[in-house]
């Protein structure tokens, strides 16, 4: 049953983001990219990851991509047509993404033991807290992955000061 | 039948459809009590004519939209016109699943909820598919193809994502003296402990009650509608049933909100001073009528603020939200956990 579940996701997943690159209207990507974002929010609750599903559906697909949108319709679409999309960045932009189709790969089937999580070990994680995994995710994040935790939020202050620095008017 | 089959699916089936056939009719007097409100407030009598008193008039209405040629302009964006009314709506709708009504009955020899969905995340799922409802706003806008609908849809995306900011950092300042997500649990956090949370975190629930106010895009934060400045907002060139159900979306987006705010803030279903022994005869009444009449009340909270403030200015709506209500929110937060540190 699950499996069957997984798979229709993931197609809808996988078909809406397809659909993103290949659109040629921007506010039509951009739909796609919601209902690829909140079919992910549908893949993290199939894992019984309800708080990172809620927030994937809260912060990408409720507030990021409104601020797509924003700017999409910021910008003159009909004129976008007209613009060839491969600009020249088309080389670095193919050997980079064979590297990671590599990457991918590699981890899929090179390496299959080392994904494979002990599963009885993240049961007991999941399972530690009587009702859902919020809090040991929380108490998680701020004893084991501090570090990461604050070296994330420390770039995320880099790019608001920056991008706040770039929209500042010139004084 | 077995009990695992009424169980999951024919109570919450059922549940759903009572929830659905209750809020199509509501939607349409919800309204009627705005306008009636508003005359009043205006010294005005309002609907008078179908009906004793204006009583039959959401009938009229929805026989008239109905009814009425249903319209796409010709340089429509069709699928995503056809599409946002549903998105709106549906949106509305599936947010309204984790709302608890009540304590729950025991009917046949079955436990019947009074939550279609007690998910664990229900508070932050229903801010997440809340949220959703902007791309109907902003889509219907874009979509439309025209001037004004465009800058309505501008407004609202602006707008809505600035004001979930500070609605989402008061909820949480609520979560940290609740110490659930679920909204079944938050309420009985609230029985546990004695005190609605009102009490306890005061500016949280101002700070909620104003966000909420501007998230449902409703005066005096009715940017995206305006309709004395951009005729209808995102909605002008809409008309018809679609027009209706960019209506019916909004009150139950209204509904869903104020349900939240009863939730978190007011004890639920739950009687007035539930730690007061001597007020126990209260709980005579059931719980699900508790949870209508306080959600009634910021319904007509809604209306009264509707017929009493201008609409604020975009540039004031937007300095309020980032200068005034976003840093008192996390200085909000940053309190309550002092405090609770002091206290554990």
């Amino acid at each position: 049953m699950e499996i069957y579940a997984f798979y229709a996701i993931a197609a809808v997943v996988l078909s809406s983001a397809v659909l993103m690159v290949t659109s040629r209207n921007l506010v039509h990507s951009v739909v796609y990219m919601v209902i690829s974002f909140v079919a992910v929010g549908a893949l993290f609750i199939l894992l019984q990851a309800e708080f990172v599903a809620a927030v994937q559906i809260l912060v990408y697909a409720g507030g990021i991509v409104v601020l797509f949108l924003f700017v999409v319709m910021l910008v003159n679409v009909t004129e976008t047509y007209q613009v060839e999309f491969l600009h020249r960045q088309w080389l670095p932009a193919t050997v980079l993404s064979l590297i990671l189709a590599a990457q991918i790969g590699f981890l899929l089937w090179g390496n299959a033991g080392g994904l494979a999580a002990d599963p009885a070990a993240s049961a007991s994680v999941l399972r530690a807290v009587d009702g859902g995994n919020t809090e040991t995710l929380g108490m998680m994040l701020y004893t084991d992955y501090l570090l990461p935790f604050e070296v994330a939020s420390v770039l995320l202050l880099v790019a608001m000061i920056g991008a706040i620095y770039l929209s500042k008017k010139r004084v | 039948m077995s009990d695992f089959l009424i169980i999951n699916v024919v109570i919450p089936l059922v549940q759903i459809g009572v929830l659905l056939g209750i809020l199509g009719l509501a939607a349409g007097y919800i309204v009627l009590a705005e306008r009636k409100v508003l005359a009043f407030i205006q010294s005005r009598l309002g609907p008078m004519r179908v009906g004793p008193h204006g009583l039959l008039q959401p009938i009229a209405d929805s026989l008239k939209l109905l009814l009425k040629e249903d319209l796409i302009p010709g340089s429509a964006d069709k699928l995503l016109y056809v599409a946002s009314p549903v998105i709106v709506v549906a949106m509305a709708f599936t947010a309204l699943a984790m709302i608890p009504f009540g304590q729950g009955i025991t009917l046949l020899g079955y436990h019947i909820p009074g939550v279609i969905a007690d998910v664990n995340v229900g508070i932050l799922l229903i801010l997440g598919i809340s949220g959703l409802t902007t791309y109907g706003i902003i889509l219907g806008g874009w979509s439309s193809n025209s001037k004004y609908p465009l800058l309505g849809a501008m407004r609202a995306a602006a707008q809505m994502v600035s004001y979930e900011i500070a609605l989402t950092f008061a909820v949480l300042a609520g979560l940290m003296v609740a110490g659930t997500l679920s909204m079944v649990g938050i309420v009985e956090a609230q029985r546990d402990m004695g005190v609605w949370f009102v009490f306890i975190q005061p500016v949280a629930w101002g700070i909620f009650t104003i966000a909420m106010v501007a998230e449902t895009n409703r005066a005096p934060f009715d940017m995206a509608e305006a309709e004395s400045e951009l005729v209808g907002g995102f909605f002008t060139e809409y008309s018809g049933m679609r027009w209706a159900l960019f209506f019916l979306g909004e009150y139950t987006a209204m509904l869903v909100i104020a349900a939240v705010n009863v939730t978190l803030f007011w004890g639920g279903w739950m009687r007035p001073f539930p730690n007061v022994e001597a007020l126990a005869f209260l709980d005579v009444v059931p719980s699900g009528i508790w949870f209508l009449l306080k959600v009634t009340s910021f319904l007509y909270f809604y209306m009264w603020i509707r017929g009493t403030f201008p609409r604020y200015r975009y540039d004031q709506l937007m300095a309020l939200n980032w200068k005034s209500l976003i840093p008192l929110s996390i200085l909000n937060l940053l309190v309550t956990g002092v405090v609770m540190l002091l206290l554990a």
